[in-house]
């Protein structure tokens, strides 16, 4: 729980960073032999007259890379930066590795898009786990392990998120389109975390494993210790693959890999200290 | 042939299969052994080029069915992107008003996008007759010297390159509709001695002087172009016009160098990934550890030749998807071998353990494996296609990964159940 108050406090504080794919807007990656300082790069853009310079931000990346962040630019401006960048380091080995031009009707669209699917996401999960689980209904709602999972998944959202703002804050770290995907991914590695525990309950309970009229809470216990060392392998085997990228895969998509190491990781946590007790605590109260 | 060792001979043919489907290129090193390569497709950010969103503007249109305007624009748009010679260029309508090319491999985006969004506006004028003398030498005087004679690119049937067959310069032969041959002879006849400019897009790219009277209603541009340019202007000049303006509202370009390193560095995360995860099964779970990363490989196999025969664009992040799913597929064993376990410490013998161990995973593994699915399936429906290849590759992944641990490991697994095995459990535990 002090995790989650923590990510609520940093994105609450700091908030994300929208990168380009939400914001609108130019980012023009570049590679040099011999990397300029970032002064000098603004200093030879500064006399193009573009207005989309105005918010111009340069900055390192990696050992030989540069970004420049701006607002969105023609692409006759492009060539234009291309070539006074050509130009003024003739000698450096400018090449151009990336170039994103976002406009804003797009970006707004994407922000919206993601809510969408996230929200959408959200309603088929909770609907899945209550039809799944509804020979529960003797024991206590359904929806009390939807609302569970729902909590667990919440957690195991915002952790990345308040990760990566304070990201945002200390290094600059945005957020682009593929991070949706890898929170959406999150959520669904969160719930089949969570229902395989539940799964176990729901068999313990229907079997009555656990003679018949065992407490509630020594169930739900005795199921999570059932599949600790089952949850635990999946889950180092997922995260296995997923270091493999973060180190090996490169920059671009190091941060993805990232976002979804944390939510996954956090994944496993929540199935244990975050949507059992829960779930415990909503069937304590209804018998 | 028991049922289990028909179901290891297929498996094994299939996986075979598979292997040659997948990795040509490690088999023809056999020598005397030519197998034909389909190759993988690979998307923008692997290979370089460009993704490019246009947005259609019928504000100045007025009343005209959008679905066929649409039309008209990927159609056109389609002709001048296939001048770049890309293999597999994407032009598709998005929504109701918008365009999206994908070319990649290019080189010049630049180049490119001058070439999609501009209709090429081709003019005949003639001098007029009692024009003023020029002022001075600049721009505007001279367009002043010029009339319109009402012959354009809208009279013009076909443009093509062509080589003067005494000087072997590159020029651009124009061939015009009737209505354009008559307006050509009638201009080339008032005219006769006297300059007539071709204007492209507003400059003057020719002018020629009026040597006779042209009936056939064949011209030539020969303005000292480079083959390319030639070539250039003949295919904006054959495209046609399009339909509706468009306009560039995003763009998204990964140069080759960039792609070329991506490419590396996911293969080897993918490699790497398999080995740490293989390591990690043997090591834990021991001979049900081995058959799963069999299992693993087989599975492997077949999730990499349903993105070659789909196909699916494999993207970076579509990669991820990919090593993703490995983990999953390893889950699902993992499911089995866990309950298996739990049976073998009961005491049962080892033939029920595995049954057992199959049966009551499965719940666990179809939950587990429909929730991701529900996750990949809304990914999906994303705008972007960057994410939608990471569904694709997840979601192909994930149902790969259903098959195998349910049909494969448990094939392997039952062969080795025998008597051999069964006494000595501790190769289980």
């Amino acid at each position: 729980m002090a995790l989650m108050m923590f990510s609520l406090i940093a994105l609450g504080i700091w908030g994300l960073r929208l990168g380009v794919d939400f914001r609108g807007g130019s980012v023009l990656e570049a590679r040099f032999d011999e990397r300029p300082s970032v002064e000098q790069v603004a200093d030879a853009l500064r006399d193009l007259q573009i207005e989309a310079l105005k918010d111009l931000a340069v900055s390192p990346a990696g050992t030989t890379d540069v970004v420049m962040k701006s607002g969105q630019l023609t692409e006759a401006e492009h060539q234009l930066i291309v070539q006074r960048l050509t130009d003024s380091f003739p000698k450096s080995g400018f090449v151009e590795t990336r170039f994103d031009s976002i406009g804003p009707a797009v970006g707004s669209e994407l922000r919206r898009n993601s809510a969408w699917a996230i929200s959408l996401a959200l309603a088929a999960v909770a609907a899945y786990i209550a039809i799944v689980f509804r020979a529960m209904r003797r024991v206590l709602s359904p929806w009390a392990m939807s609302v569970a999972t729902i909590v667990a998944l919440a957690h195991d959202v915002l952790l990345p998120l308040g990760v990566f703002a304070f990201l945002a804050h200390f290094y600059g770290v945005e957020i682009g389109a593929v991070f949706i995907a890898a929170i959406l991914t999150v959520m669904g590695y969160s719930i089949s975390d969570t229902v395989v525990v539940f799964d176990r309950v729901r068999e313990n309970i229907i079997k009555g494993h656990l003679g018949k009229d065992a407490d509630f809470g020594r169930v739900v216990h005795e199921s999570i210790m059932q599949t600790l060392v089952r949850s635990i392998n999946t889950n180092i085997t997922t995260l296995l693959s997923l270091v493999a990228i973060a180190v090996f895969g490169g920059q671009s998509i190091r941060y993805f890999a990232l976002a979804l190491i944390i939510g996954i990781f956090s994944g496993a946590y929540s199935s244990i200290f975050v949507a059992s007790p829960i779930l415990v605590w909503i069937g304590r109260r209804g018998s | 042939m028991t049922r289990n060792a028909k179901i290891l001979s297929i498996t094994l043919l299939v996986s075979l299969f598979l292997f040659v489907y997948v990795a040509p290129q490690l088999v023809n090193k056999i020598p005397r052994v030519r197998v034909p390569i389909v190759p993988f497709r690979f998307g923008l950010d692997l290979l370089g080029g460009a993704h490019l969103l246009y947005q259609a503007d019928f504000s100045g249109i007025g009343d005209i069915n959008r679905a066929d305007a649409m039309q008209g624009v990927r159609d056109v748009v389609e002709r001048r992107v296939n001048y770049f010679g890309v293999a597999e260029p994407v032009v598709q309508i998005s929504g109701t008003d918008r365009l999206i090319v994908e070319i990649a491999g290019i080189t010049d985006v630049n180049q490119a996008i001058r070439l999609i969004g501009e209709t090429p506006f081709l003019e005949f004028k003639e001098q007029i007759p009692d024009a003023a003398a020029p002022k001075d030498d600049s721009i505007t005087e001279f367009l002043a010297q010029w009339r319109s004679t009402g012959l354009s690119g809208k009279q013009l049937k076909r443009a093509t390159l062509t080589f003067d067959s005494q000087t072997r310069q590159p020029e651009v032969s124009l061939q015009f509709n009737d209505e354009g041959a008559r307006l050509f002879a009638q201009i080339t006849k008032r005219n006769l001695g006297k300059p007539v400019a071709i204007f492209l897009d507003g400059v003057p790219i020719s002018v020629p002087t009026v040597q006779s009277e042209i009936t056939d209603g064949s011209a030539v541009i020969n303005g000292g172009f480079m083959p390319q340019e030639a070539k250039l202007l003949a295919t904006r000049l054959n495209s046609g016009a399009l339909p509706v303006p468009i306009r560039l509202v995003s763009q998204q370009t990964i140069g080759a160098s960039l792609g070329a390193q991506s490419m590396r560095d996911s293969m080897r995360a993918g490699i790497w990934g398999l080995a740490m995860v293989a390591l990690f099964m043997v090591v834990f779970y021991r001979l049900p550890g081995v058959t799963a990363v069999l299992a693993l490989v087989v599975y492997v196999l077949m999730v990499l030749a349903a993105y070659k025969a789909l196909p699916v664009t494999l993207t970076l992040a579509g990669i991820a998807g990919f090593v993703l799913s490995l983990g999953m597929a390893v889950d699902a064993n993992i499911l089995i071998f866990a309950r298996m376990k739990e049976e073998l410490s009961q005491g049962r013998p080892l033939a029920l353990a595995v049954n057992e161990g199959f049966r009551r995973a499965w719940l666990s593994i179809r939950d587990s494996h429909m929730t991701t699915l529900i996750a990949a399936a809304i990914l999906y429906g994303f705008t972007t296609s960057i994410v939608k290849g990471f569904a694709l590759t997840l979601g192909i992944g994930v149902l790969g990964s259903l098959v195998t641990a349910t049909v494969v490991t448990r094939a392997f697994l039952n062969c080795f159940i025998g008597v051999w095995a069964s006494t000595r459990t501790w190769l289980f535990r």
